[in-house]
């Protein structure tokens, strides 16, 4: 690069090796290293967070170390030597690494993996035998949402020639016996030897499904994978014991989809657009309530070179609004001259990329009006409070009701009574992929790719938003780089739809941090009032609550969390009398929706800690309390629903000699007179899968077509919860086929059927059961073909279906069998939908079909001068029906429990305070605690193969036994999360402790 | 419309110092965000950047006469990694806790300095050593005591014409050694709620015989205790946490604002450097012994 000066619009050309080549690339000299790459190179495994060293996603390692290439400028990397997750890394660690986190399932929705494996790479790079602290000193400044590290940490550790299993996270998994070889009986050691595993992975192409890749516009996310196995070991995926002699449920494969999070192809929303896409940036409010006018756009437009268009709600064509239920679409595409929340989209700018970058706000004629903000429920409850939706006096959004027996009553009849006040915060999904993708106008259609958990109902707005019938829509799902329901609702697919509509052109959108912050949902703050009573026996008496949930500027999914809270109220127990008031309220904060638990989480803290109040006033132990009132299969619960599957009990008795234990550990080192104090504590759930008494189908089809081609045809979006495995090996089980056997359609509307949303933990049980019901129909033709019975064994290969009953076998030419229009000879296709009935006015009725249980347990230190908090241990016991992938399932509950340290222990989103990475803080690989997993298996009568959801589950229980352990520690009963450590100090302080 | 500078020599670099008002770039650990933040809220200009990376004269840690001189663009991994007396240990046990890893390898002490957070991490370190800045400006160059040259909230000595150019420590007393604790509500990548450095020398009598201790994010800019300073010196080693009172804390003007609030902050203060002395006179004794 030339020395002094250069004007950003002149491009320089910098010089540097990028994964041991020579390359040379074009940059604007201030955009950044991980820009370079992406844009100029198109290396596009290196992704991008936050755009500000907080995420780590970025991870390169540049002149042998590891930097964040977003904080890199592009001039800074002239003549340097940069290694990216497309490299093999030095004497290929990073190959290694990448096999490793396969194996292991150290990647869920793939986003933080590029930059583990570099951060990984750096590390082993200097350090082949490196320790765990030197390799979590490493992977400190990479964030995963999804995993809590546990599996990361397997994965780098075993690479790292760490053989000694007892310094892992967890100890082996209760259940789970081996994860590759079958000939180990020890958990872990089979797969901590040094050096690479001796066995081929599984490999996996991604392979366009042909309606793009002509076009050759940087394909956009075909979500079409075909299964390839490397080598034919059958002995590679060996069945756990005591499986039943499933053939592919219970086993431990590698993500169908992981191939590509581990070496950095896995086409994210940001990853790829038409190459003559324009770019969207959206004007958002800074201002929490406020009006305003535009003034003449177009003077501003016809000023700036290469801006196209400024679109306002005028550009709407349709309605200019969305939301989840019919009745509840409050909020604007773009708000139409008034406000409610701070980030709101007023307008957007469309035009190259330079141009949407050069224009500020400030340099738009926009006049605003600032009116006082309603924040917080009290303030949008006072009688004078303005009504901030005509539909809603009072700014009540939805009542939430359940009435059972009489709980005054039993109030007065109880022993011992509890009561508190409980108050949770604004919580970010965190996911560390910010949303990001592209629309385009195909003939008559839109089409619109971005990162999403709810394709169908993208759909569905975005026909809405343009005024056309559904038909006029297509949705393409790219990769999601983390949901947790911050990506149910409509985000940018409305915005990029006007703008595409309004230009005619292609557009695309990356979210900024700030931005997917500010503007979408968070977990409701609650404050809930709740008593609980029980006998002297510790039998629960009664319970009622009232609970107030901030639902911010528009609707979402606060009716869902009012509904949802008052069935999961009283927590997972037997209890004669309920009352439960919920309330859904609206105020100028950001809109809260969705988030693993849907309120339910916020419930819990109230219900266990007032639960350990009974134990303390009637001087019982803790465990024994929960064990005593827990509801079992066929319990009836406070909705008058008898339940078919409940392993709690199991569940508890799995925690007992952990239990147990950790009492004594906790004692023994309370006999110190140190500051620091442990404690002990154990909290419970309940969580029901499927939407609350709504219809909530799914649909699934496999096809077998003339080429002999499989395919499995699957609307369920995979967000890294590993769902495209999972439904794959029930649909696998169901026509008695390997799960490679399939070539896989995902989530495409065109091509899949509706598997509604990826949420409410829904996807395992209800497409979980449409994909063992289309494996069943597909098997029914197959064995009607040969009149073979029911035990016959089904094999696909090179064109022939074999069909094996006792001694006959039939082969059949696949190609010779009568084919449809699209080729297909047999197709199989499965709908269900959970059975459940309608809630009565006082709440009764059946309003899940299938509910998921757990128990966990905390282990802490407290620093009792500090108010800081260490986890040490987390204990979990989770019932899940069935593992039908025990890897995945514990992935699951890790991320859950991270995510539940967060919410007890550090999590606070306050709109204008912390809206990045750096004041909004989430769990590091540092902070999580060791995690010992028991999957208890006590199988759903209606869940496929016994299996009911745990994606929720995982993290319900865990703030409040980290409370309950606070308080075991040193008596502080904190009623507020997150326990930051001022917090925690202050309780100390007025405690007198 | 904004130019970008990447000179090869400090006689350039500070020609166009003395030209122009124009953003000084190093490892852009503070620079970046900064800007991405103002992006995130719609405010997508630009300035000027003169980007340093490349001065060789900024780099390299060096035994001087008196010392030791770190160039500017020393980074948080290059302080950690180098072997150096043990009243620096309070500095590099920050280094090793700036952020993560990939920050440690780009951020630089002077960019810390500068940027002048009440969180910076390397400042109270700084004080505790004794160190003063060099700057660099055309005109020639000044050397200003951290205390001197960290003006306030975020604020600096620093003139629109001058370059840090280094950091100077004078040599450590015998014996003397670096202690330094930073609170943080998580264990990786966290900003300091409060965090103490300390160097302490116990000499041959098992007494405290200087004590520099500083407290950082508990004030507008982090602070040297020179009460308590006073106060230790000449107590027994095996005294000394006893000797830190919470009165001799009250150079410390602690806030409330989202990490935490000020009554908390000066307690936490008072543990940290309680833990520091106690750390450190403990160490002393044990040497002397
Ligand atoms: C994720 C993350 C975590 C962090 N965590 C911490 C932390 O825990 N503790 C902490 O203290 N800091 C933390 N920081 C901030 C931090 O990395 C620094 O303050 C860093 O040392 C700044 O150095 P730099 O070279 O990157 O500065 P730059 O960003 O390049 O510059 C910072 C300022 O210094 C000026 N400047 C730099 N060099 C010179 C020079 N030679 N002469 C004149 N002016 C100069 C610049 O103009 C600018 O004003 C964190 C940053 C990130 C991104
Ligand atoms: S994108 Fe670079 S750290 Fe987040
Ligand atoms: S797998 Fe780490 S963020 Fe999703």
């Amino acid at each position: 690069m030339a020395d002094g000066a250069q004007t950003p619009k002149d491009i320089v050309s910098i010089a540097l090796t990028v994964n041991g080549a020579a390359r040379t690339v074009a940059v604007d000299p201030f955009q950044s290293l991980a820009t370079a790459l992406r844009d100029g190179l198109g290396l596009i495994g290196t992704k991008v967070g936050c755009d500000a060293g907080d995420c780590g996603a970025c991870t390169v390692i540049l002149d042998g170390e590891q930097v964040c290439a977003c904080l890199v400028s592009a001039a800074q990397a002239d003549g340097a030597a940069v290694e990216t997750v497309e490299g093999a890394g030095p004497d290929g660690i990073t190959d290694r690494l990448r096999r490793a986190f396969l194996e292991h399932g150290a990647a869920q929705c793939g986003i933080c993996t590029p930059g583990m494996l570099m951060a990984a790479t750096d590390v082993l790079a200097r350090e082949p035998g490196a320790g765990r602290e030197a390799v979590e000193d490493a992977l400190g400044g990479v964030l995963c949402r999804c995993t809590g590290y546990v599996k990361i940490l397997d994965a780098v550790m075993s690479v790292a020639g760490e053989v000694d299993a007892s310094k892992g996270v967890g100890g082996p998994p209760s259940r789970t016996m081996t994860a590759w070889g079958g000939e180990s009986d020890g958990g872990r050691e089979d797969r901590c030897v040094g050096g690479p595993p001796s066995r081929t992975m599984t490999a996996w192409d991604v392979e366009s499904d042909g309606g793009r890749a002509d076009k050759g516009v940087g394909g956009p996310p075909s979500r079409t994978m075909t299964a390839r196995v490397e080598d034919g070991d059958g002995g590679r995926v060996a069945r756990d014991e005591g499986d039943g002699g499933f053939l592919s449920v219970g086993r431990r494969i590698a993500r169908l989809d992981g191939w590509g999070k581990v070496a950095g192809t896995e086409v994210f929303g940001a990853d790829a657009a038409p190459a003559e896409a324009l770019w969207v940036r959206v004007l958002r409010s800074p201002y929490a309530r406020a009006t305003f006018a535009i003034g003449d756009l177009e003077s501003v437009r016809s000023r700036v070179p290469g801006l196209e268009a400024i679109v306002t709600a005028r550009d709407v064509p349709g309605e200019n609004s969305f939301g989840i239920f019919p009745t509840t679409k409050d909020q604007p595409v773009f708000a139409d001259g008034h406000v409610r929340f701070r980030g709101e989209a007023i307008a957007a700018l469309v035009g190259t990329k330079e141009a949407v970058e050069s224009v500020s706000d400030a340099d738009l004629p926009i006049a605003w009006t600032v009116l006082p903000p309603l924040t917080g429920v009290e303030a949008a409850l006072a009688a004078e409070a303005p009504a901030l939706h005509a539909g809603s006096p009072g700014n009540v959004l939805t009542r939430g009701y359940l009435k059972r027996g009489d709980a005054e009553t039993g109030h007065q009849g109880a022993a011992a009574t509890a009561e508190g006040r409980f108050e949770t915060a604004f919580v970010e999904h965190a996911y560390i992929e910010p949303e990001a993708g592209f629309a385009e106008p195909v003939g008559d259609r839109m089409e619109v790719s971005a990162c999403t958990q709810a394709p169908y109902m993208d759909l569905e707005e975005t026909a809405r938003v343009l005024g056309v019938a559904h038909d006029k829509v297509r949705i393409r799902p790219t990769a999601c780089g983390g949901g947790f329901g911050g990506k149910l609702d409509a985000s940018i697919q409305p915005i990029l739809a006007v703008a595409a509509h309004a230009t005619g052109r292609p557009v695309r959108i990356v979210y900024s941090r700030a931005e997917s912050m500010a503007s979408t949902t968070k977990r409701h703050p609650a404050k809930i009032r709740a008593r609980y009573s029980a006998d002297a026996d510790g039998r629960f008496m009664a319970f009622d609550m009232d609970g107030d949930f901030n639902t911010g500027a528009y609707a979402s999914w606060g009716p869902t969390v009012a509904n949802r809270v008052p069935v999961h109220a009283t927590g997972p127990y037997r209890v004669p009398h309920v009352t439960a008031r919920t309330r859904a309220v609206y105020t100028n904060e950001t809109p809260s929706g969705a988030f693993r638990g849907f309120g339910v989480p916020q419930a819990a803290i109230a219900h266990e800690t007032l639960i350990d109040d009974l134990a303390e006033k009637l001087g019982l132990d803790r465990w024994e309390i929960r064990r005593r009132n827990a509801i079992g299969t066929g319990d009836e619960t406070a909705t008058g629903q008898r339940l078919a599957s409940a392993g709690l009990p199991q569940c508890l008795d799995a925690l007992k000699p952990e239990w147990e234990a950790g009492l004594a550990r906790a004692a023994e080192w309370n006999r110190g007179e140190g500051r620091v104090r442990r404690g002990v504590g154990i909290a419970c759930m309940w969580y029901g899968c499927g939407n609350t008494s709504l219809p909530n189908p799914s649909t699934m089809r496999i096809t077998l077509s003339r080429d002999g081609r499989l395919t499995f045809h699957n609307g369920a979006v995979d967000i890294g919860q590993g769902s495209t495995t999972v439904l794959t090996q029930i649909a696998a089980e169901a026509l008695g086929v390997p799960a490679e056997a399939f070539r896989l359609v995902v989530g495409d509307t065109d091509l899949t059927a509706d598997a509604g949303k990826t949420s409410a933990s829904r996807q395992t049980l209800v497409s979980g059961n449409a994909a063992r019901l289309a494996g069943e129909a597909l098997r029914k033709g197959v064995l009607s073909l040969a009149n073979a019975g029911p035990e016959a064994r089904i094999s696909i290969a090179e064109g022939v279906l074999t069909i094996a009953d006792g001694e006959a076998t039939r082969r059949i030419e696949i190609s010779s069998l009568p084919a449809d229009e699209a080729g297909v000879v047999l197709a199989g296709e499965g709908t269900w939908d959970p059975p459940t009935s309608p809630l009565d006015a006082e709440g009764q009725g059946v309003p899940y079909a299938s509910y998921g249980f757990a128990a966990q347990m905390a282990e802490v230190a407290v620093d009792t001068a500090l108010g800081t908090v260490k986890v040490l241990a987390i204990h979990a016991a989770h019932d899940v029906g069935r593992a039908i992938n025990p890897t995945l399932t514990e992935g699951q509950i890790h991320g859950g429990i991270a995510q539940g340290l967060g919410l007890a222990l550090m999590e606070e989103f306050i709109p204008g305070r912390t809206e990045n990475l750096h004041d909004y803080l989430i769990p590091t690989v540092g902070d999580m605690p060791e995690m010992t997993i028991h999957l208890i298996e006590d199988p759903e009568p209606v869940g496929p193969f016994g299996a009911k959801g745990v994606g929720e589950p995982a993290l319900v229980a865990t703030a409040p036994a980290i409370l309950s352990a606070i308080r075991h520690a040193t008596g502080a009963r904190m009623t507020r999360v997150p326990v930051l450590p001022h917090r925690l100090w202050e309780a100390l302080q007025e405690g007198g402790r | 419309m904004a130019r970008y500078y990447r000179p090869d020599t400090l006689a350039e670099a500070l020609a166009i110092r003395a030209e122009k008002v124009i953003t000084v770039l190093a490892g852009g650990t503070d620079i970046v965000p900064a800007r991405t933040a103002r992006a995130g809220w719609g405010d997508m200009s630009r300035t000027d950047i003169l980007d340093v990376s490349r001065l060789q004269e900024l780099r390299g840690i060096d035994e001087t006469a008196d010392g030791y001189r770190f160039g500017a663009l020393t980074t948080w991994t290059e302080l950690r990694r180098a072997a150096l007396p043990a009243a620096f240990a309070g500095w590099q046990a920050a280094a090793k806790d700036v952020g993560g890893r990939q920050v440690q390898n780009r951020g630089t002490i002077a960019g810390n300095l500068c940027t002048a957070s009440p969180a910076g991490d390397g400042i109270p370190c700084l004080l505790s050593l004794d160190a003063a800045v060099e700057l660099t400006s055309a005109g020639g160059v000044r050397t200003v005591p951290v205390g001197d040259f960290v003006t306030g909230y975020r604020t600096t000595a620093l003139r629109a014409d001058e370059l840090v150019t280094a950091v100077v420590v004078p040599r450590p007393a015998e014996g003397a050694v670096g202690a330094f604790a930073k609170l943080g509500a998580r264990r990786y990548l966290v900003i300091s709620i409060a965090m103490a450095a300390g160097v302490i020398a116990v000499g041959e009598d098992g007494r405290i015989r200087s004590a520099a201790l500083a407290v950082g994010a508990c004030s507008a800019r982090a602070q040297r205790l020179l009460r308590l300073e006073a106060a230790l010196v000449g107590v027994p080693a095996g005294a000394a946490v006893s000797a830190v009172e919470p009165e001799l804390l009250d150079e410390l003007t602690p806030i409330d604002d989202i990490r935490a609030s000020g009554d908390y902050r000066r307690a936490a203060a008072l543990t940290l450097v309680r833990d520091i002395v106690g750390g450190l006179a403990g160490d002393g004794e044990r040497r002397v012994a």
